[in-house]
């Protein structure tokens, strides 16, 4: 079966490629790319005038809650919601029930996205057998089942001696460390960011210290050790510093940002609005312009969602109940094109961080339209507006900050291994 | 005279000055209710009102059933220990089995900041606040400026020194918010630990570097409670140390202007906070405030359901 995706503006940062071109896939990859191609006669022909064609959005920070808790997501609604965003690979963390620490759940989870899934799904095993922060997890088996990283994302590992190890360890077999980093002695019972707004609403704040020494001895590790490690969702103007001071002396140290905290300050918590809560918190407008330069100069290197559904019993509570996260996976883009809007970012950097830059961290097979690569591809509407609703989400869940506010910017069209998975709102 | 038109009272930061000033009047009218030897009228006859209190707390529960009963309205205790809370049934679920039994106000205190909100998004009947985790506790508010007036005949122009952990404090959210409306200036000092971030954006606000620069030619000396199992692990070194540098003794009480008030929220830490010769002295209006805090919470009872008389 033969695609062509005719007239769109083609950006791929990977072939420094930016200009009206054609896309002609065929077998699930890209065959060939230029002006003026001729469709073979049967191939299905997207029309993409007046749109942006890219390699298909990577997103290397989703919770999919599939196995154990299929009641806020599974495999299928995830894989759903992700290409109704533009992805057509994500990254599941491992904290589901039983956690991904070891080939068994690795294998469910691959198997299942092959069968059922809507867009490639790579697991992220665990750091620690368990998630207990006590032994490191069989890194090797987990690699070998298929895990692009291993992280114990939503609890940081407490130990400094463990994770030099796991560092050391995982740098020999070649699997990247991702580092929820956060000092849990300094969170507390805090449950929004620490200022201004938490005195006034009177909910016991997180500092930004908790994040920000938690990331400083991770690069302190990584630098010591030489093993690279990347840091997850950095929120703070202080993460950016560290992270961009220990670049500087040339630490293997790559981080993510999420939307949210580019998007939002935590004057979203007012109202009491548990859907305004996460881990990291929302923080202040500092951070905001911080997290943005962050991603200007490079120093933040992809942006990734942080996808965390949670079901309304979840949510629909008082605040300090509440469970952490929101959905992020059919609100990225729109957010992020705003960045380009704004000047923040070229749309190239944007590609670069949404596809190009996260592929090539965990070394997965995408981000990128060279003929011969797998033909994951989106195509961009960046007119078109929507309303987050429960409707318009596709994810089980609807916890999302932004229900009700007008989104610019959506996929027209969603191409995972050559075949249309998604075709626009 | 201004009308009272809301539902529920959560906070003081959601009233304005003239409901706050009905409000205290109200509640100056109420007191000869409590003077009388029958201290009953028939204003609420007919309605019901439920006390949830997932808190524990003597003097505030107390107070609103006393007040309650004063409006001849049929009250109802509910506490955490005969409650559905310890069976997991959550909040919503509790306040909507209630509201079926037709009450027609909920006094709720609870540990969570901004669970009335929530509540009232779930509920149709009257919510009042008799205290939500660090965030407000309008009735004490009230009853503390209802206290000042009595002395001091205005509120305008007074200052009113706040002493003690601010952060945990919704007694001071309240009072700070009742204050700056009613152009009272508040001064506040505690130990750096117990000093919240922007305090002094909380309204007309000064934070003192010391307990003697707040409370300095002060109109009013308010003394918060230092909740031992709250402070105790990290934010100060013990009671003792606490007392030396935070607690109002009859050398330092000699700062603020002569006559001024003192007063507390209670429980009072004696020997820790305050030392009993304070107490027990002539400034303290502290059983003033538990005697006004009866009066304020009839008269926010009267304005959620209407504020009409029966009489």
């Amino acid at each position: 079966m033969n695609l062509m995706i005719k007239g769109g503006r083609v950006i791929d940062p990977s072939q420094g490629i930016d200009d009206i071109l054609d896309i002609l896939v065929d077998g699930g990859r890209i065959k060939e790319i230029g002006k003026g191609l001729a469709a073979p006669s049967g191939a299905e022909i997207v029309d993409a005038a007046g749109m942006y064609v890219v390699p298909g959005l990577v997103d290397i920070h989703v919770h999919f809650r599939d196995p154990g808790q299929e009641y806020k997501e599974d495999i299928v609604s995830g894989t759903t919601s992700a290409v109704a965003g533009g992805f057509t690979t994500v990254c599941c963390m491992p904290n589901t029930n039983p956690v991904i620490d070891g080939k068994a759940v690795a294998t469910y989870i691959i198997s299942k996205a092959r069968a059922e899934g809507l867009c490639n799904v790579f697991p992220i095993g665990t750091i620690t057998q368990g998630m207990q922060g006590e032994r490191m997890s069989e890194m090797g088996e987990l690699k070998e089942a298929g895990c692009v990283a291993v992280s114990d994302d939503g609890k940081p590992v407490k130990n400094p001696e463990l994770m030099r190890r796991a560092l050391q360890y995982a740098a020999g077999i070649g699997i990247m460390v991702v580092s929820h980093s956060e000092e849990l002695e300094l969170v507390g019972e805090g449950v929004m960011n620490e200022g201004f707004t938490s005195t006034e609403l009177g909910l016991k704040g997180i500092p930004r210290i908790a994040e920000e020494i938690a990331i400083a001895r991770e690069a302190l590790l990584s630098e010591y050790t030489g093993a690279p490690i990347h840091i997850c969702h950095v929120s703070s103007k202080g993460s950016v510093r560290i992270i961009r001071d220990a670049k500087a002396r040339g630490v293997k140290i790559t981080c993510e940002t999420a939307p949210h905290y580019f998007s939002l300050t935590d004057d979203a918590v007012r109202g009491y609005n548990t859907n305004a809560k996460m881990n990291p918190p929302l923080r202040e407008a500092d951070d905001v312009a911080a997290i943005k330069e962050g991603l200007k100069d490079g120093t933040i290197d992809c942006i990734a969602t942080d996808h965390a559904p949670h079901h309304l019993d979840e949510k629909d509570v008082e605040f300090n109940e509440a469970m952490n996260g929101i959905v992020g996976l059919e609100t990225a883009l729109p957010l992020s094109l705003k960045l380009v809007d704004e000047g923040v970012l070229t749309l190239q950097q944007l590609v670069e961080k949404m596809s190009c830059k996260p592929s090539a961290l965990l070394g997965l097979d995408c981000g990128t339209l060279k003929p011969g690569s797998p033909a994951d591809i989106t195509v961009i509407d960046p007119k078109k507006q929507w309303t987050v609703t429960e409707e318009t989400l596709n994810s089980k869940s609807k916890n999302s900050p932004w229900l009700g506010e007008v989104m610019t910017g959506a996929p027209a069209c969603t191409v995972v291994a050559g075949k249309v998975v998604f075709s626009g709102r | 005279m201004a009308e009272f038109k809301h539902k529920d009272i959560i906070a003081l930061r959601d009233l304005s000055k003239e409901e706050i000033e009905l409000l205290i009047s109200t509640a100056e009218n109420m007191r000869e209710v409590n003077s009388r030897d029958i201290k009953k009228v028939p204003t609420l006859r007919g309605k019901t009102i439920i006390n949830l209190f997932y808190e524990a707390s003597t003097r505030t529960r107390t107070s609103f059933e006393i007040a309650g009963k004063r409006l001849s309205a049929d009250t109802v205790n509910i506490t955490p220990s005969s409650s559905s809370a310890t069976k997991g049934e959550t909040l919503a679920d509790t306040a909507l089995n209630l509201l079926a039994m037709k009450p027609d106000i909920i006094v709720m205190r609870h540990a969570v900041s901004g669970s009335h909100y929530f509540l009232s998004k779930k509920v149709s009947c009257s919510i009042i606040n008799a205290g939500d985790g660090a965030h407000e506790h309008p009735s004490q508010g009230l009853l503390d400026m209802l206290t000042m007036k009595d002395r001091f005949g205005r509120l305008d122009g007074l200052k009113v020194a706040i002493v003690g952990d601010i952060t945990h404090s919704r007694v001071a959210r309240s009072d700070i918010q009742g204050l700056t409306k009613m152009g009272s200036s508040v001064y506040l000092a505690g130990p750096p630990t117990m000093m919240p971030p922007g305090a002094e954006r909380l309204g007309n606000v000064t934070v003192c570097g010391s307990m003697k620069e707040a409370i300095q030619d002060a109109d009013v000396v308010m003394m918060l409670r230092i909740q031992q199992e709250r402070q105790g692990k990290t934010l100060m070194p013990n009671t003792r140390e606490y007392s030396r540098y935070f607690g109002l003794n009859p050398q330092n009480i000699k700062l603020a202007k002569p006559g001024a008030l003192v007063m507390h929220p209670g429980p009072i830490n004696r020997g820790v906070e305050m030392s009993s010769f304070v107490v027990d002295g002539d400034q303290s209006h502290i059983l003033k405030q538990v005697e006004n805090g009866v009066a304020v919470r009839m008269a926010m009872l009267y304005h959620v359901c209407g504020g009409e008389m029966a009489e």
